[in-house]
């Protein structure tokens, strides 16, 4: 009855009809078509933990650090609403990269799949770019730092860097305006973009299912209804996942650090979150002139001309099935694997 | 450009030496002539050309003054016989005796004084014959500081300088020229350790490590021109120009008349006064090694106290310790201890009290201040305890939430084996 | 034929034995169900709620009463993580200011004999300005904004 009712006024019956249609292959891969749903699930934690530190938090040099203080211990529960917050932003850039490769592996990306692929490239950079600001919001001494270093490499790319340095720091150095200025970005213009395109990328694999991978696409995959049974599996991915979030929160809970002071000099040791440190200890390694050129205006560019590659991985792997090509890209996928899996580890030992 | 250079090109050059020497004629009238400097500059015997080039870097110079202004003479004169000219004031270099006067020529003449630095002192001559150094040079005796000595000649600096001998940071090394001679000071029957023992005390570790330039220096306790040792019964006094409050303690406790009568040196008998190191708390009480012992006799009146006192400061250091304990075990397991450990600073805060409190050998002071020090220890370690507490709350709560979680998975788990198997049933 | 299971929301009714076990299973699955969500929405509903402490940084604070401080005297305030001195002067006047040493971070103290901040450290001494007029100091005290409200003296950060 309510059905009906909602049905005359929000034609919801063509939507539960697409729903209750809608059916996932079973095959030796099925268990990667989890890590996307996990992704948006950890995406909806950290919404409903973000929008509850924003009753408390505040964007100024002056009052951030002792802000995320008083959650921590003045706020109830607020030790538990950050420390989430915080362990999901890593678990959820995690799951994020098991998609994203999975998907690059099963090649998912194939025809008709382009635009969700690309549309996920850009989720990848907006999610970067959440981890990037969100990290500066606490105000201590780590991520005034990072912060710097980070802004600074962004500055070292020719002709734009300085204004896209400028643009990040809301001038020249890393001071309160920048804070701001990240906390602008972090709660209002990355949202806005991610919902836009979450929107895109999920629609649109609803409209193309789920993809099969090439060396399965001529056997007869049996299939399982979306609707209850892959969705009830998604459900307990999604309650271990809380019960590690607690675990995590109560067993390892987030430092607060030590309030970021700009004229006190850079602790010793100085290293961005997990995620960043392949790149930046790539940049350690390169010379200071690779053939005449800037090292690290080089590293940098190389980073900059791959992130751009990745978006035409469907376009150039675009070809009927080629057992040569598939090769090639997996070859491809599996050493940009081991490079970012063993520069992560390195920076991290040294 | 050769086709050019035909045409105008012996202009220029001509206009720029024109200008060349137009400025080194302004510049060549700016510096006052100097025939004495020109000539020792160029002298190959070291003795009479450094004090021309040291001249340089001289505090007179830069006040437009010169050699013939101290030595008299003639500096626009050419000839060394009409440059040292008797007649043109030519007064050579001064005997030993008679460098005060010398340098008090014009140093103190306040209306002179008055005309480069109003606020510069004109009675350092008088002052410096107050001194052992002065009084020491009035019989005759040359062998003793003089202006030059610690000033140096010909290249002195102001104080405020860096580089200047008598810089906060170099009065130690000045003073050791002599002082840390001890062939030098025999003949005077003065130990020659001093400047050695000082470098090791807390005064010389805040003004050369940490460039305290407020921490003292030999002239800070000694006087500069009218240095002296302080006598024995005015050492409190010296020394409670910067440490205020021991000092007056000092003063009305039962300590300075004993001290005066047994012509013990106020602060310097527990304290040394060259190699005065961070006290500890181990100079006071009734134990071997005290400093009390070497006065006072088992069970009387004095070292009871100072037992007392000493125990009482232990107490304190040692429930500081306990609470400063817990705080850092809570806070590696995870807890945001920040603001107990804030207030615990304020233990500490009683505990510098009471050690500077003891200066008033009274326990009754030293027990005022402690038991307040002793609260806050207190509620230190409460408030670590509460910390501990909460983890031990957070863990449980964790373990029982965990449980209900892995419950829930397991039922979702069944259901869907439930579901699947009707389906399989169905089909 | 193509392997499709069949709409999983046919009711088809098993044995009674299994049909009071997938009872039994949807109740507990049910009560789980709520319990877990109510053990998330608990702590976001207690999260919401203003905590004792209401606000996280003290850009201003409530020094002292305004009997609580006679002319000629001083006090010691707390503010946000460190220490104040706040001061009536002679002529009544309110002022306060950082009462952490410049020199080596003793807390000062008001001396109403000499009517100036002093630090029993290293006797050093400022004047009602804050500035650092005699000893060791190397810098003036940090001036702070006094306001009064009612009856309660209100400090905060110049």
């Amino acid at each position: 009855m309510i059905q009906e009712w909602l049905d005359e006024r929000l034609s919801v019956s063509a939507l539960s009809e697409m729903a209750r249609k809608k059916e996932v292959p079973v095959h030796r891969y099925s268990i990667w078509y989890y890590f996307g749903g996990m992704t948006l699930f950890l995406f909806v934690v950290q919404v409903v933990t973000g929008i509850l530190l924003l009753l408390y938090y505040r964007p100024s040099a002056e009052n951030a650090f002792e802000s995320v203080q008083f959650i921590v211990t003045e706020v109830q529960f607020g030790w538990l609403i950050r420390s989430i917050h915080s362990w999901s932003a890593n678990l959820m850039i995690a799951t994020l990269f098991i998609h994203l490769f999975s998907v690059f592996f099963l090649r998912a990306y194939r025809r008709p799949r382009e635009m969700t692929w690309v549309s996920g490239v850009v989720l990848l950079f907006i999610v970067i770019c959440f981890g990037f600001s969100g990290y500066l919001l606490p105000w201590n001494k780590l991520a005034y730092f990072a912060t710097k270093v980070g802004t600074e490499i962004a500055g070292v790319v020719p002709i734009v860097g300085h204004t896209v340095l400028r643009f990040l720091r809301g001038g020249d150095d890393v001071t309160g305006a920048t804070l701001t200025r990240f906390f602008g970005f972090h709660v209002a213009v990355l949202p806005a973009t991610a919902t836009v395109f979450l929107a895109v990328h999920v629609l649109l694999v609803q409209l193309h299912g789920m993809s099969v991978p090439p060396s399965l696409k001529d056997q007869n995959v049996s299939k399982m209804k979306f609707i209850p049974n892959f969705l009830l599996r998604d459900l307990i991915g999604w309650i271990l996942a809380i019960g590690v979030l607690a675990a995590l929160a109560a067993l390892f809970p987030w430092e607060l650090g030590e309030k970021a002071d700009p004229f006190a000099p850079a602790p010793a040791g100085i290293k961005p979150e997990w995620y960043f440190l392949f790149m930046f200890q790539t940049l350690k390694y390169l010379p200071a002139k690779i053939l005449g050129m800037d090292g690290e205006v080089l590293g940098i560019m190389t980073f900059n001309i791959v992130a751009l590659l990745l978006f035409i991985v469907p376009f150039v792997d675009s070809g009927p099935e080629n057992r040569k090509r598939r090769l090639i890209f997996n070859i491809i996928g599996v050493l940009a694997l081991l490079y970012i899996a063993v520069m992560t580890i390195i920076g991290y030992v040294t | 450009m050769d086709r050019e250079a035909h045409n105008t090109g012996f202009l220029a050059p001509v206009l720029v030496a024109a200008l060349m020497v137009l400025a080194l004629f302004t510049v060549a009238s700016a510096q006052k002539k100097s025939s004495c400097i020109e000539c020792h500059v160029k002298l190959n015997d070291p003795r009479l050309s450094n004090p021309a080039k040291l001249f340089d870097n001289d505090v007179h110079r830069g006040r437009g003054l010169s050699c013939n202004d101290c030595h008299g003479g003639d500096p626009n004169a050419d000839t060394s016989e009409a440059a040292k000219d008797p007649g043109k004031g030519y007064l050579g270099k001064p005997r030993t005796v008679d460098i005060p006067a010398y340098c008090g020529k014009c140093h103190s003449d306040a209306n002179l004084m008055k005309k480069f630095n109003p606020s510069l002192r004109v009675d350092q001559e008088s002052e410096y014959y107050t001194s052992v150094h002065g009084r020491l040079l009035k019989t005759g005796e040359q062998r003793v500081a003089t202006c030059i000595s610690c000033h140096t000649v010909h290249g002195i600096r102001a104080v405020s300088d860096p580089l200047s001998s008598v810089y906060p940071l170099n009065v130690a090394d000045t003073c050791a020229k002599c002082h840390g001679n001890a062939d030098y000071m025999r003949a005077f029957k003065i130990p020659s350790d001093q400047v050695t023992k000082f470098k090791t005390s807390v005064h010389a570790k805040a003004l050369y490590n940490k460039q305290d330039l407020s921490a003292p220096t030999c002239n800070d306790c000694h006087g500069n021109h009218g240095a002296a040792p302080p006598g024995i019964a005015s050492v409190a006094n010296v020394c409670g120009q910067c440490h205020a409050r021991q000092a007056d303690l000092f003063q009305t406790s039962p300590h300075k008349a004993a001290f005066d009568q047994k012509g013990l040196a106020e602060c310097i008998a527990c304290h040394s006064n060259h190699d005065i190191a961070t006290p500890s708390d181990q100079m006071i009480g009734s134990q071997q090694g005290a400093l009390c012992v070497n006065c006072h006799t088992n069970g009387d009146k004095g070292i009871t106290a100072a037992a007392h006192m000493r125990t009482r400061i232990d107490e304190l250091i040692a429930s500081i310790n306990k609470s400063s304990e817990i705080l850092s075990v809570a806070e590696r397991k995870g807890m945001e201890v920040s603001k107990p450990k804030f207030d615990l600073k304020g233990a500490t805060d009683a505990l510098t009290h009471a050690r500077v409190l003891i200066h008033s050998s009274s326990t009754s002071e030293v027990d005022k201040v402690i038991a307040p020090g002793l609260e806050v220890a207190g509620k230190g370690y409460q408030a670590g305890l509460d910390a501990l507490a909460e983890l031990s709350f957070r863990r449980k709560g964790l373990a029982v939430s965990l449980v209900f979680i892995l419950f829930l998975a397991l039922l979702v788990y069944l259901k869907i084996r439930q579901i699947e198997t009707r389906q399989r049933i169905a089909k | 034929m193509k392997n499709t299971l069949p709409d999983s929301t046919a009711r088809t009714i098993g044995p009674p034995a299994v049909e009071s076990r997938r009872r039994f299973l949807d109740y507990l699955l049910g009560t789980s169900a709520v319990a877990t969500l109510g053990a998330i929405v608990y702590p976001i509903i207690r999260f919401m709620s203003p905590p004792k402490v209401i606000e996280s940084t003290e850009s201003s604070v409530v020094a002292a009463k305004l009997n609580e401080i006679p002319v000629n005297s001083g006090k010691i305030f707390k503010f946000g993580s460190k220490p104040g001195i706040l001061v009536r002067t002679d002529s009544g006047e309110l002022k306060a200011f950082s009462a952490v040493c410049t020199h080596l971070d003793c807390i000062v103290q008001y001396q109403p004999e000499t009517k100036q901040i002093w630090c029993a450290c290293h006797n050093g001494h400022y004047n009602l300005n804050g500035k650092n007029v005699a000893g060791p100091p190397p810098r003036p005290l940090e001036e702070f904004k006094v306001n009064t409200r009612g009856d309660e003296i209100v400090v905060s950060k110049a």
